[in-house]
């Protein structure tokens, strides 16, 4: 029998990595999308066993998980793999990791970067200019027939003359600042901490904020916190002319006070690509004129999946080959996430 | 008995007149703001009159008219004013005015462009974003109940990075062209002439503008060059994936031709504000989630229809100051 090639490690030599529920992207591209000559997939979905069971029995030398936001990774079920050393997310957003148990422990995190950062910014304008002006009901209208029948629809509102208020100025909130400085609007900011060279005006409290802005973007981290950030308060502080756009996470706003305030009037508009029970919308809303909604797809474009493959990839060879991480999670001054 | 004429009492009658054959939306909407001291208005429409005996009878002093697209100043209508030296339309359009024959008898025209061309330019924007990240087409599936069934939604492509051809680099245009690069797009246009001091790579004609181009955003007048110049060629060099976007005149586009162009999907996609034959929008449209219409609205704001307002008063007042005109558009 020939010997067998050492540079070429059989399939059954190849590190793990855990996956607790597919992501997105195998769900849109197949479970093919992260393969890499370097690691092997351990789906934990794949099997009838239930979750503690499946740990016990298949991943105690498991040493990285891919997780994803519907898949999140609890203080629990680090407790049943002793030994993990690292956890990757193909989100930006890190709120279903307990940070503080991988900091306990020293496991190391690592998340989508700024990958999605521009497609989200993207979306952010374009959800508020749909609200402004009016874009998709008027679309609706149109293809219902009613323009000749009707006569004119109503006009939209100038989108230059707003205050822009960015609720968390990261890298999402800055290049949502980048983008309407090029329509002309004023900007300014709410953060936890102020942050210096920058040119907007800060705010120290989302109700200030809202007093003082047209249009307040929530472009914020979910932690414990923001739970509910955007409340009654802030919603009235905002007021009738006021619009809100949502890209961040639906917990963020207490949803039931928003739908409230949006059919009656005491703010003029939303855009919303994240709500409290996705997929689960309040049906309130489908009638509603004002409000444009998207299925939590605001950093869905082909070219940002491929980015992604590219940075999960790189994160777990990188670790499999004791090198540097690409987007590595800073731990130390985290704030309390939700569990 | 007689009257004592003051000369500074400005009586209406003494004022005068402004002819409105049909009233432009804006005044519809705003009359109050076009009260003057200067001038009062005639008001065509108003009277039971056929239009052409009116002006006979009324308006053989009227120096200046007021329009807008929906009020046409044809050759006949100009030859029944005798007295006629301005033409003031509240649009940025001027195909609805003969340009030769104001040419030809030192009519001078002025226009609302430079009014318009911000909101103008945020409605092109918007409406290429939404087309590219299909966000209509997902407010649809929400609204339908569909995301808990259905999962995931197709995806959109990313702007930045993308090729935007802008026809006609005029207010419009560079206004689109500023806030597209903010987003990190290439910009590149076709126009009458190349612009000095414009960043931006030329292009002699929209074929080749198309070949090179993701996007297609057209914010050029309509005259008799431009008519039908988006038609199938055009649009099989955009190619399968490329978006037009149109917030000028429906007829720069042969409307059949991209319909068929996008039934067959020979064009990604197209958001658009104006059809050819106004509000009658080819029903084939209606069934696309790619192609997002609005009733020729999207590019108007409050805001844009007083600053419109105060340009045309603004305008007619100078006028009858013998003072320049703000406005008026240039023959190049």
């Amino acid at each position: 029998m020939a010997p067998q090639n050492q540079s070429q490690p059989s399939q059954n030599d190849l590190p793990y990595v855990l996956i607790l529920k597919p992501p997105p992207s195998f769900v849109i591209f197949g479970d093919h999308f992260f393969n890499s000559a370097k690691f092997q997939f351990l789906k934990a979905y794949e099997s009838p066993l239930r979750l503690p069971q499946f740990l016990l029995a298949h991943a105690q030398s498991v040493q990285a998980v891919l997780s994803s936001g519907g898949a999140p990774v609890t203080a629990d079920t680090i407790r049943l793999l002793p030994n993990l050393r690292l956890v990757v997310t193909t989100s930006q957003g890190l709120n279903h990791i307990d940070l503080s148990e991988c900091r306990l422990r020293g496991i190391s995190v690592a998340g989508a970067g700024t990958i999605f950062s521009a497609d989200c910014a993207d979306s952010v304008v374009a959800l508020l200019i749909d609200v402004l002006r009016k874009v998709s009901a008027a679309n609706r209208f149109v293809k219902q027939g009613l323009w000749s029948s009707q006569g004119d629809y109503p006009l939209g509102s100038k989108l230059g003359v707003k205050r822009v208020g960015i609720v968390g100025l990261g890298s999402i909130g800055s290049e949502v600042a980048k983008r309407l400085e090029a329509f002309g609007c004023t900007i300014s900011y709410n953060s936890r901490n102020k942050k210096p060279l920058v040119p907007y005006t800060f705010y120290p409290n989302a109700r200030e904020l809202a007093a003082n802005c047209d249009a307040l973007i929530i472009c914020c981290a979910l932690t414990d916190e923001t739970h509910h950030l955007i409340n009654k308060q802030v919603l009235s502080a905002l007021g009738k002319d006021g619009v809100i756009i949502n890209i961040a996470r639906g917990p963020i706003i207490d949803e039931k006070e928003l739908v409230r305030c949006l059919i009656e009037g005491e703010i003029r508009g939303a855009g919303l690509d994240v709500f409290e029970h996705e997929p689960d919308v309040p049906s309130e809303l489908f009638a509603l004129d004002n409000v444009v909604m998207s299925p939590h797809n605001a950093v869905f474009t082909r070219e940002s999946f491929e980015d992604l493959r590219k940075v999960v990839v790189g994160n777990l060879e990188a670790f499999f080959s004791i090198e540097p991480l690409l987007t590595p999670v800073v731990l130390d001054d985290q704030p309390h996430f939700p569990g | 008995m007689e009257h004592h004429r003051e000369r500074s009492d400005h009586r209406p009658q003494d004022l005068p007149q402004v002819l409105i054959i049909r009233p432009p939306p804006v005044f519809t909407l705003f009359e109050e703001k076009f009260i003057s001291s200067k001038f009062q208005f005639l008001k065509a429409w108003e009277s039971t009159l056929p239009l052409d005996q009116f002006l006979t009878n009324y308006a053989g002093s009227v120096r200046a008219v007021l329009c807008s697209g929906a009020s046409l100043i044809t050759l006949d209508i100009i030859r029944l004013l005798p007295s006629l030296q301005l033409v003031v339309t509240a649009s940025a359009g001027i195909n609805h005015i003969d340009l030769n024959e104001c040419r030809r008898l030192g009519i001078v025209v002025t226009n609302a462009a430079a009014v318009y061309s911000d909101d103008g330019a945020d409605a092109a924007v918007g409406l290429l974003i939404d087309v590219l990240r299909k966000i209509s087409a997902a407010d649809r599936f929400v609204r339908h109940g569909l995301w808990p069934a259905k999962g995931e939604y197709p995806l959109g492509s990313k702007l930045g990075g993308k090729r935007v051809g802008i026809v006609g680099l005029g207010g419009f245009g560079l206004a689109a062209a500023k806030r597209l690069e903010a987003f990190g797009c290439t910009v590149l246009y076709n126009s009458r002439k190349q612009k000095p001091f414009v960043p931006y790579p030329f292009y002699s004609n929209v074929y080749d503008l198309a070949a090179d181009s993701d996007a297609l955003i057209i914010c050029c007048g309509l005259t008799a060059e431009t008519r039908h110049m988006v038609n199938r060629e055009v649009m099989l060099a955009l190619g399968k994936q490329g978006i037009i976007i149109n917030i000028a005149r429906g007829a720069i586009i042969n409307e059949k031709e991209m319909v068929e162009c996008l039934v067959q999907g020979e064009i990604g996609g197209a958001g658009l504000d104006v059809f050819e034959n106004e509000p009658n929008v080819p029903k084939e449209l209606f069934e696309l989630d790619n192609v997002v219409l609005s009733p020729h609205r999207v590019v108007f704001t409050p805001d844009g229809f007083m600053a419109a307002c105060e340009l045309v008063v603004g305008n007619l007042e100078a006028f009858f100051s013998d003072k320049p005109l703000l406005s008026s558009v240039m023959d190049e």
